[in-house]
């Protein structure tokens, strides 16, 4: 990874828990990310890291609770790795911990997708059992999405990002066949199974409608060569998508409406909720070294 | 991490079982006993009495059992770490704890018995589990100290374990020490950063170690006069310490870190005693202890009916894979004739 050099956001630094766009040169003759662009792809990462973390403990198998740590794990370490980079860039005292604990719920840019809770459309405040079948299909439909963003951005002229992808690419691969690997056997397994990876799917699916909707951050990133145009990867998402929902005879719904705004900071009810536990005890012990 | 249960009965409390019988057939049993004597491993091939193998399967099931019990204290916290890398440490911890758990009930297949049988006889309530993880962990700092403390208990327990006479298990718990030590050490450092840190966090800190110094005192087991089980353990190479002298070990190793974390062990009876080269304790509240194994401590019930909970939640899944594999075989077979 090429060396980073001082951050052009210096004059930002007493921002950093509100960053703005922006980028900053990594190395000569190279581009740089904005960074509204990096804390995208990292608050995604934490925030799906910390819903399947919920698992620990509660897998409906043991293999599978130690394989779902595992994703969790993959995730919480992209995150920190991608919110290192934000926070080099934006210098000052900004820190992968300040990026992940003391922002709040608007400055979250991740899909409203991955907050959602283990569970069938409620409300915030409701309270339901944790459904395995939604855990597989949101981390199926991300899934099928990031190894295609990580392949184009293996390539991306960051070469700091780049190094990330090229690393998340790995993971994202092994994430996308192993839930894939559980959707399959949930639509072909028995009718309990099948009916609740329908309604998973029926649940989840109009939240993808948020992939392919560009957000300034993505818009900017890919105008400054470094970032990938989403929708250039849709044929490729649906193929995967449908390729898999098909061998489990699963059937894909129509979805139109209202198209989520997570990556714009407006979210859903449960992402309150979702930071509030993670972030409540860092926020308790302000300027505290853990 | 482990289990005060080598010396724990699954049904009873206090009341131990008898000596076992001798009906076996006199020559293998010489041979089984010559090998023993002879520091020689058994392999799950090879003849044993019935008692040797129910005790085994009783210690290693009680053993994984505690295991995956002891992913939920810590779990409890993954959610709230308040830094990315603790986060990640937790969670990497409370996996490994998961992965033992596996090799476990690998190790005690092995002799015959499935993992259903025995989440059976957890989840009914008849099989024991280490009695420290029916302790709520209520701050942070207890997940440094479960670390430092537990983890350290579960390592003294578990290294003598490392030269047991049963080969599968022996191997088991090679693998699991190099882990445990691992994680000894991670709960440490993150004590000793928060002991470099706030008044609130070194007050978390103390309020643990509080809390958990005499449940790990009580994880070694009743004292070496009520275990009568142990002698028997000790006669097969299954125990090679006794509950006393590992006891006695732990607190010398660890009135020293203690001094340098920073943290008051909470015993006023602990001190130095030149004649016996160890420090001496207080007195263990063996009440309290035998309440908790009963399943009358603070968390024995959340623990248990959770442990349940996603046994049953998970039901549909693991049918599902059952389902889907007797499709894809069928499938096969029909292609193939
Ligand atoms: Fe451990
Ligand atoms: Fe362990």
């Amino acid at each position: 990874m090429s060396a980073i050099q001082p951050s052009v956001a210096q004059d930002r630094s007493k921002q950093a828990s509100a960053p703005v766009g922006g980028s900053a040169p990594n190395a000569v003759g190279s581009v740089g990310a904005p960074i509204e662009y990096i804390l995208h792809l990292a608050d995604n990462a934490v925030v799906l890291g910390q819903r399947n973390a919920e698992w620990c403990g509660h897998g409906p198998i043991l293999e599978e609770d130690i394989a779902m740590g595992n994703v969790s794990l993959d995730y919480i370490g992209q995150a920190r790795l991608l919110y290192q980079l934000a926070a080099t860039r934006m210098g000052g005292d900004a820190t992968e911990d300040k990026l992940a604990y003391f922002r709040d719920e608007t400055q979250f840019r991740n899909y409203t997708l991955l907050e959602l809770p283990h569970n069938g459309p409620l409300v915030g405040y409701a309270v339901s059992d944790r459904d395995y079948a939604t855990t597989v299909v949101r981390n199926f439909l991300y899934g099928a999405l990031m190894v295609l963003v990580w392949d184009a951005l293996e390539k991306s002229p960051d070469a700091d990002l780049a190094a990330i992808a090229a690393k998340s690419l790995k993971e994202a691969r092994y994430h996308l066949h192993h839930a894939a690997d559980w959707l399959v056997r949930f639509g072909d397994g028995t009718d309990e199974s099948h009916q609740r990876a329908q309604a998973a799917v029926d649940h989840l699916f109009p939240y993808t409608e948020e992939f392919w909707t560009p957000s300034v951050a993505e818009d900017a990133a890919v105008a400054a060569g470094a970032g990938v145009d989403v929708c250039s990867l849709r044929a490729a998402w649906d193929a995967i998508v449908n390729e898999t929902l098909s061998e489990a005879t699963l059937v894909r719904p129509q979805v139109r409406g209202y198209v989520p705004e997570g990556k714009h900071g407006r979210h859903s009810e449960h992402l309150g909720y979702l930071l509030g536990e993670m972030q409540g005890l860092a926020r308790a012990h302000p300027g505290a070294t853990w | 991490m482990y289990t005060q249960s080598f010396s724990v009965p699954d049904n009873a409390g206090q009341k131990n079982v008898a000596a076992v019988p001798s009906t076996e057939n006199p020559e293998l049993m010489a041979a089984f006993d010559a090998r023993i004597d002879a520091d020689g491993r058994i392999e799950p091939q090879d003849w044993m009495p019935d008692a040797y193998r129910k005790t085994l399967v009783r210690q290693i099931s009680q053993h994984a059992h505690s295991e995956i019990v002891g992913m939920l204290p810590e779990g409890n916290w993954i959610s709230r770490a308040p830094s990315l890398k603790r986060k990640a440490i937790l969670i990497a911890k409370v996996q490994d704890e998961g992965g033992h758990g596996l090799y476990l009930y690998s190790a005690a297949e092995t002799l015959g018995t499935s993992r259903d049988q025995m989440l059976e006889g957890l989840h009914s309530g008849k099989a024991k589990y280490s009695s420290i993880f029916n302790y709520p962990t209520l701050n942070w700092a207890d997940v440094g100290v479960i670390g430092w403390l537990v983890d350290g208990a579960a390592i003294m327990n578990q290294i003598p374990l490392c030269r047991c006479s049963y080969g599968p298990y022996s191997r088991a718990m090679v693998r699991v020490c190099k882990e445990e030590s691992f994680h000894q050490r991670q709960g440490y450092e993150a004590l000793l950063v928060m002991m470099q840190g706030t008044e609130a966090q070194r007050a978390m800190v103390q309020d643990a170690v509080n809390r958990l110094w005499w449940k790990c005192l009580a994880m070694f087991g009743p004292p070496d006069a009520d275990s009568p089980n142990s002698a028997q353990g000790m006669r097969w190479g299954i125990k090679r310490i006794s509950n006393d002298e590992l006891r006695q070990k732990f607190v010398d190793a660890t009135v020293p870190q203690a001094k340098v974390l920073g943290v008051t062990l909470p015993d006023p009876d602990l001190k130095w005693n030149e004649a016996r080269q160890h420090y001496d304790y207080g007195q263990i509240d063996w009440q309290e202890f035998w309440n908790t194994v009963e399943g009358n401590g603070p968390c024995n019930k959340e623990r248990l009916a959770t442990r349940v909970k996603a046994h049953n939640d998970g039901q549909w899944v693991r049918d599902a894979a059952l389902a889907y594999t007797r499709k894809q075989q069928q499938r096969a077979q029909k292609e193939a004739a």
